[in-house]
């Protein structure tokens, strides 16, 4: 039996037998602590929304409940028991489900045989029992009203975005399915499949079922959630009545953030235009319009999923530009990397080890590998200018190291970073693209990448800075631009630009139609 | 600015040679004095200068085929057609070499020529048929075997130890060594050079250590690859022409079937990471030697052959096993 904590002055109302929920739950990865001493009840037969930033924890929470994590302090408990969850097994046999934001489906066999998947019905000994295996899918889809929707026998790879979400949703119903968590559903929802969603969580609702929604659409949670729970810095910021609050008491619990140890610099930038994106269009963006001076730092803002990553990757020549221009001094960007190279652009990736490092080799060798062409006498690399060149940008970004010729693997996640913008340094862009620069990264080092930033900005670089750190963003950025869904929603200068009014932007439902875009990560 | 690093203490030379050499170059050197002792224990003619000789001059062919699949390997591919390679052009250069009414050169360079096709072939096939290089050259190690049988007939082509030219690269000698031998030292000091000094080299180890970095950090990747290909298709030619020096004539596949396992089996000794990114042409050499002697010591012992296939096979698969348990990779599903 749990019991609250002492400082809940009311005693809180009895809960419904099948309520699920965590108690003082803490979670640290290393010396990173993404959870702490969160409490909070998800009741049976209610909707329980969870919002909050990126990075404020929601993800790890949902990991916590499904048994993917063991919390480092704290417990579980459900219908009144305590629970001790070792794996996503444990999870599922004690009624929990997660609907992931992407489905998990088989491509090569049946819708039939994907919810089973694990399970399979059998007869005489190992055959499998095709007949009963269609007759239990099909009498699970009818139950939910389904019965026309989905076909038992399409194969998995021929399903659309929302029945490839239905056969998440079957599956997690085998069973006696208690809790139910869903992450960011409808991303990839069309708004009639959005609305069939809705009848059917309002009906596991009206079962008794507690469901979680996990949720950046504000418009979507009013419809639905009975309780709002805010995370912020992996922190509860508050439980508040759906019915009893509104949009920017909501905005204002994500938010409330001690700002003053945030990084400011002076303004620098010119009037020089050097980047300049006219109604970019790609396969994850949209009419993009965007200008970056010399000497000025613009920050690109927006939730996961946004496409800002895709944005940076398309302006660097990695991925195809489909309609509109990207110029940089007049030089049209695109095509491939070595091309917006050449044109003075570098960028230094969201995933830096996935992305930019060659993780089994020298400094030396990860500072120079971007200009080794003007390095090289003939075909034959200068070793001596090479290492001159790695000890020069290795002490001026003050990487902690033994030696030049130390493997970067070796190095921690702020030297690495470090080490992604030696190269891009020694290359001397006139534009250059930080994706995530501080992610993963310590206070010192970040302290240390903005005041590279500020360095660069004053030597005349453009950059375009990719954040879902808002204070960040706020503390370099002379102007913020906010994208949703592919697109840009608003552009903030440096004295109007409060997290608030990013958040807004980041989020409205309303601005802008909703385009649905797989496939983006940023 | 001040150096953070310091040069390399100068103490005794053993240490710093051996920190130069690296394990596993002297696991190598280790096994190779070990080889040597036992056969040379049990056979007084085996450690003989003529038998030395021997086994060098067989190990030449394999040899140059390991050296370009190191390059292969580095860059994070794979070629095991290269045997079939040298047999398509060891039949080209001895059928050229009648045909054209005994000129050793056009032989030499119809066989360059074909090689060099056949490599950019593999390249463009990988590269911009998307096929996996272990399955591209695959359906290579038949279709080029056929090709071969298909020029020749089956049989072997023509005679050119009536030449001198050919008959000085399958016996002559330099300065007391082999020229066959002479010619790997080129090739092995050439590629050497190429991975090691050159800004080509570094783009090689890149794209094998991380493809996407290597792209953009504005590798053109596809490029490298497809010339990879293309240099393996030209030295495979040459050591078929050298196959052909050996025997007389151009052998379809007697002499080149089974030469992709020993070049592969070298490198994956040498210290080539099947993953890519690492390795080099020192480490291959050493194992091409050990290789060879290790064939030759068993061959003067009298054991069966077919335990000397047995022997290789394993081989192949004890290096890898050693590699990925040094590189730590959790044992799940199917290695990447």
């Amino acid at each position: 039996m749990t019991t609250a904590p002492p400082d809940h002055s009311p005693p809180p109302p009895p809960l419904p037998p099948g309520t699920a929920g965590v108690v003082a739950v803490s979670k640290r990865f290393g010396a990173v602590r993404a959870l702490g001493g969160v409490t909070l009840d998800f009741p049976a037969g209610q909707v329980t929304a969870l919002m909050g930033e990126n990075g404020a924890g929601k993800s790890t929470l949902l990991k916590i409940l499904t048994g993917d994590h063991r919390p480092t302090e704290g417990h579980l408990h459900l219908d009144g028991r305590r629970l001790d969850l070792r794996s996503p097994a444990d999870a599922h046999a004690a009624g929990i489900r997660i609907i992931p934001q992407e489905p998990e489906i088989i491509p090569h066999v049946t819708v039939a045989e994907n919810v089973y998947a694990g399970a399979l019905p059998r007869r005489a000994g190992r055959l499998l029992d095709r007949a009963e295996l269609r007759r239990r899918t099909t009498a699970d889809l009818e139950r939910l009203g389904f019965a026309g929707v989905l076909d038992p026998d399409l194969l998995g790879s021929q399903l659309t975005p929302a029945q490839r979400q239905l056969v998440e949703i079957l599956r997690a119903l085998t069973g006696e399915a208690k809790v139910i968590a869903f992450d960011e559903p409808t991303s990839s929802l069309s708004e009639q499949e959005v609305e069939a969603l809705f009848a059917l969580i309002r009906r596991l609702r009206a079962d008794g079922v507690a469901v979680v929604y996990v949720s950046h659409r504000m418009k979507e949670i009013f419809q639905l959630a009975d309780r709002i729970a805010v995370l912020r810095d992996g922190e509860l910021a508050g439980v508040q009545d759906a019915a009893a609050t509104d949009e920017g008491a909501l905005v204002r619990l994500m938010v409330g953030r001690d700002l003053s140890a945030v990084f400011t610099r002076a303004r620098v930038a010119t009037d020089r235009v050097v980047l300049e994106v006219k109604g970019l269009t790609t396969d994850h963006v949209r009419d993009i319009d965007l200008t970056v001076r010399a000497g000025e730092v613009v920050g690109l803002a927006g939730l996961i999923g946004a496409g800002r990553s895709e944005l940076a990757l398309a302006l660097a020549g990695d991925l195809p530009i489909r309609s509109g221009t990207a110029m940089l001094n007049g030089k049209p960007l695109g095509g491939n990397p070595g091309r917006a190279i050449r044109a003075g652009l570098g960028l230094a990736p969201e995933e830096r080890k996935a992305q930019a490092l060659f993780l089994h080799r020298s400094i030396r060798d990860n500072t120079s590998v971007a200009v080794l062409e003007r390095l090289r006498r003939f075909r034959f690399v200068r070793r001596g200018a090479e290492k001159q060149l790695a000890r020069e940008y290795t002490e001026r970004l003050r990487v902690r190291t033994p030696s030049i010729e130390h493997e970067v693997r070796k190095l921690s996640g702020g030297n690495q970073q470090k080490v992604v913008l030696a190269r891009w340094l020694a290359r001397k862009p006139e534009v250059l693209i930080l994706d995530e620069p501080t992610r993963g990264i310590d206070v010192g080092a970040k302290a240390e990448i903005y005041r590279i930033v500020a360095d660069l900005a004053e030597q005349g670089v453009a950059l375009l800075v990719i954040s879902s750190e808002l204070p960040e963003l706020l503390g370099l950025a002379d102007r913020i631009v906010v994208m949703q869904g592919g697109r840009t929603t608003g552009e903030l200068d440096r004295a109007d630009a409060t997290e608030e009014a990013v958040l807004h932007l980041a989020m409205a439902d309303d601005l802008t139609p909703r385009h649905p875009s797989p496939g983006a990560t940023s | 600015m001040t150096a953070l690093t310091s040069p390399p203490a100068r103490g005794s030379a053993l240490p710093s040679l051996i920190a130069r050499l690296g394990a596993q170059h002297l696991s190598l050197i280790g096994a190779l004095v070990a080889v040597l002792a036992v056969f040379g224990t049990l056979n007084d003619n085996y450690l003989s200068l003529d038998n030395l000789q021997v086994i060098a001059e067989a190990a030449t062919i394999t040899g140059l085929l390991a050296v370009v699949q190191t390059v292969v390997i580095i860059c994070g591919g794979l070629d095991i057609s290269v045997g079939s390679q040298a047999g398509v052009a060891s039949v080209v250069s001895a059928m050229a070499f009648t045909s054209t009414g005994s000129h050793a050169y056009a032989g030499i360079a119809a066989a360059v020529a074909v090689g060099l096709l056949i490599g950019l072939l593999n390249g463009v096939v990988i590269v911009h048929g998307r096929v996996n290089p272990t399955i591209a050259t695959l359906a290579g190690l038949a279709a080029y075997k056929g090709l071969a049988q298909l020029l020749s007939d089956g049989r072997a082509q023509g005679y050119v130890l009536g030449d001198p030219v050919f008959v000085f690269l399958g016996r002559g000698k330099i300065a007391g060594l082999p020229v066959m031998v002479w010619l790997l030292v080129l090739v092995a000091l050439a590629v050497h050079v190429l991975l090691a000094r050159t800004d080509l080299g570094r783009n090689l180890y890149a794209i094998g250590g991380n493809d996407t970095a290597a792209r953009l950090a504005g590798i053109n990747i596809n490029k490298y690859l497809i010339a990879v290909y293309g240099l393996i298709g030209a030295v495979a030619a040459l050591a078929g022409i050298l196959l052909t020096a050996r025997t007389g004539s151009g052998q379809p596949t007697s002499g080149s079937e089974g030469l992709e396992l020993k070049a592969i089996t070298a490198a994956a000794l040498g210290g080539c990471a099947l993953k890519g990114g690492k390795g080099g042409v020192g480490g291959t050499l050493l194992a091409v030697a050990l290789l060879g002697c290790l064939e030759n010591g068993l061959t003067v012992q009298g054991i069966n052959s077919f335990w000397q296939n047995v022997a290789q096979g394993a081989l192949l698969v004890v290096a890898v096993v050693v590699q990925q348990r040094r590189s730590g990779e959790r044992a799940v599903g199917l290695p990447a």
